[in-house]
């Protein structure tokens, strides 16, 4: 052991560095003010999205007896209770669509959120040990979270498609607008989990109301009831919950027999925007304290 | 840039006390506005800027400068707190400098910790992906490596199995093996060799090796003298945050080593009973503690009140929390009473000193018999012994375990008759 200096002199070194010219710079310094999004950045750690995503789907259902039937089983055993309760007791109007198809449709992209959102806030704090050991841009972490809700939306989905046929609801031309609606149920939950995922490292209080919150915007939100219980005139205000026009839409999109979602998808559309510009600002400008403080 | 890979100017870095800032509940924020206004009158008329005191700030970092070249590894020395870690944390753009700034040519590879992201229920190869990933490398190049990182690791057999299945040797292994294959032009390693058995930490060294002399520049920071003095040829000693002494690495081990072992440290500390003043080590025989040297121990008590029968037990302690030995002060002699507020001095002689080479820590509990109380107190002291030629020949080091032995050899042919005679020969 004492003699490791003269060992194995004689392996040749194995990597040449390349000519100083082509080295990157990066110069540290204490950075003041507005930050920009960095999107060549995270272009560049494209591929750590990747693999941070599929570490969370490859290890989702592990040690599970049930597995992925989970996916089914959460928006499935919720339908049932709506319908019962709902549907059949309260004889909630689902816009002429049977009411468990009605909700299923709602609670698809309703589940994809309420996973989104609850895992992009919890994301940051959840992988400590990344953030205070390595470097990488940081908005991988809550985009990663999402990305395995995906997955689930993908298997539950397929029940969705049996429903329509076994009550013959057949597809217009408005599922093309389909993909549009999940992007946009994604990008809503990333808005606010950005927000909530910064304001979670510095307040633990957020992973308290989170569940709160959750439970409040499903009321808030029309999954067990349609968006026209609500007057015609204050719809375009129902928007403001940007949920709103992502459900209608969907449901839309999927069963073509809902009423189009009109001012109040713009409505949502623009809430969101200003939520998530927000957001990136926000994130951004805390992001360099998260190692210090998480 | 000629073949500078790291040039940092005046860094420097502010924490709250307490190392890191702490989360705050909102409950403490609402407190905090209703407060502030107050708080800031108050301050206004101490005039001392501090924000009352309420919150102190320490200096992780203060003014830290140097340059490491293409080529160099530089070891960065320093206690614990002294901002190793912080300053290795600044250059791999974890955290934020307060002040300075860092410019570095190069892609750099950050080594705080092996295996950060591994994930239990993953397979090896899953997790050597994932990792290679987090450490920044990019897929293909991970893939072209993959069988080479599954070789250096030592575990072809199990590669396909999820990592929670493996021993903790095979764990670090595959770990190391990840990190030790990236390319980059700089690398930031932390203690990350203080793992695994000797053997596999020799393969680590020349991997190491092998990496400076490809040209490429390695900070090395380590607890371990011996690692950094085979490992680096410059070194850097932090103090509190400052630099104080850089240089040849052999020359700035032994300044640093000098200072550790006359002082292991000034602060006092307070138990119900007693104030614990400064504890020292030193050898009668040099600057520096070697095996079988003459080292006294020393500590400095005041009681705050008398005290009848005072002692105390002086324990060493490896890093890893092993007790090597203990002391007891009252099995030698006794004293009778302290008065309160008198300080006195407390301590031991040990002629040849037994440890070999290697880092200690002294643990010291006061105790005070007339009220059947022993007071832990709750800070180690730290210090170093040297490598020497305990045996007379080489230099001893870690190897030869955790004590020097008083031995002496014989031997020689052995005559043919006296051989089956009165020994019964073994196997």
């Amino acid at each position: 052991m004492s003699d490791m200096t003269s060992a194995d002199g004689a392996s040749s070194p194995a990597v040449l560095a390349p000519s100083v010219a082509e080295l990157p710079h990066t110069r540290i310094e204490p950075k003041k003010g507005w930050v920009s999004v960095g999107l060549t950045d995270l272009w560049q750690y494209r591929e750590l999205l990747v693999f941070l995503a599929l570490r969370d789907i490859k290890v989702r259902y592990k040690q599970t007896a049930l597995g992925a039937a989970w996916a089914v089983i959460q928006p499935l055993f919720t339908m049932l209770l709506f319908t019962l309760f709902f549907g059949r007791l309260a004889k909630v109007p689902s816009d002429g669509i049977p009411y468990p198809l009605f909700s299923y449709a709602a609670l698809l992209p309703w589940q994809l959120f309420a996973y989104s959102l609850t895992e992009s806030s919890n994301s940051v704090v959840a992988n400590e040990r990344l953030i205070t050991k390595v470097y990488f841009p940081r908005l991988i972490i809550p985009l990663a979270s999402i990305l395995a809700g995906l997955v689930d939306f993908a298997i539950a989905f397929v029940l969705v498609i049996g429903m329509m046929i076994w009550y013959r609801v057949a597809p217009t031309w408005a599922v093309l607008a389909l993909p549009f609606f999940v992007m946009f149920t994604i990008v809503t939950a990333l808005a606010v989990g950005l927000w909530l995922s910064a304001l979670n490292v510095q307040y633990r209080d957020v992973r308290y109301t989170l569940t709160f919150i959750v439970q409040f915007w499903l009321i808030a939100s029309p999954v067990a009831y349609a968006a026209t219980l609500v007057p015609a005139r204050w719809r375009p205000f129902y928007g403001l919950n940007p949920m709103a026009g992502v459900i209608e839409g969907f449901r839309w999109a999927l069963l073509g027999k809902s009423p189009a979602p009109g001012a109040m998808l713009w409505v949502s559309v623009a809430v969101v925007a200003v939520v998530l510009v927000g957001g990136l600002y926000y994130y951004r400008r805390m992001e360099k304290t998260f190692a210090d403080v998480v | 840039m000629t073949d500078v890979a790291i040039r940092c100017e005046g860094l420097a870095k502010q924490y709250w006390i307490g190392e890191r800032e702490s989360y705050k509940a909102l409950r403490d924020v609402i407190t905090e506005a209703f407060t502030a206004p107050f708080r800031r009158l108050r301050s206004a008329r101490s005039s001392d800027g501090n924000a009352g005191g309420e919150k102190p700030m320490i200096w992780a970092l203060r003014d830290v400068s140097f340059e490491l070249k293409r080529g160099e590894v530089v070891g960065i020395i320093g206690r614990n707190g002294a901002g190793k870690s912080t300053l290795l944390k600044i250059l791999s753009r974890i955290t934020e400098p307060t002040h300075g700034r860092a410019d570095i040519w190069g892609r750099v590879g950050s080594l705080l910790e092996i295996g950060t992201g591994f994930h239990p229920e993953l397979t090896g190869r899953d997790n050597i992906f994932l990792n290679g990933a987090i450490l920044g490398m990019r897929r293909a190049e991970i893939a072209r490596k993959l069988d080479e990182i599954i070789a250096f690791a030592e575990v072809e057999k199990f590669i396909d199995t999820p990592v929670k299945r493996y021993s903790s040797g095979m764990y670090v292994r595959l770990a190391f093996a990840v990190a030790a294959h990236m390319e980059t032009e700089i690398l930031l390693v932390d203690e990350v060799l203080a793992v695994g058995d000797a053997q596999f930490q020799k393969k680590c060294f020349e991997k190491f090796r092998q990496i400076s002399t490809g040209g490429r520049a390695i900070l090395f920071v380590s607890h371990n003298m011996a690692a950094l003095r085979t490992a680096c040829q410059k070194g850097i000693i932090l103090d509190r945050g400052g630099v104080v002494g850089k240089g040849e690495i052999n020359a700035v081990a032994d300044q640093y080593l000098a200072a550790l072992s006359t002082d292991c440290g000034t602060e006092s500390i307070e138990t119900k009973t007693f104030v614990l003043g400064d504890v020292s080590i030193t050898s009668n025989d040099g600057p520096v503690i070697k095996t079988f040297d003459s080292v006294e121990i020393r500590t400095r008590i005041l009681a705050k009140a008398e005290v009848l029968n005072p002692g105390m037990f002086v324990s060493i302690l490896t890093l890893d929390n092993q007790r090597v030995a203990a002391l007891a002060f009252n099995d030698f002699t006794k004293i009778k009473s302290l008065s309160g507020g008198e300080w006195c001095e407390l301590g031991f002689r040990i002629e040849r000193f037994p440890l070999l080479a290697g880092e200690y820590q002294i643990e010291i509990d006061l105790t005070d018999l007339d009220h059947h109380k022993i007071e832990l107190v709750n800070k180690k002291y730290l210090f170093e012994v040297v490598e020497s030629p305990v045996y007379g020949g080489r230099k001893i080091d870690r190897w030869f375990g955790l004590v020097g032995l008083q031995a002496q050899a014989f031997g020689g042919p052995v005559a043919a008759e006296a051989g089956d005679k009165s020994v019964a020969t073994l196997g």
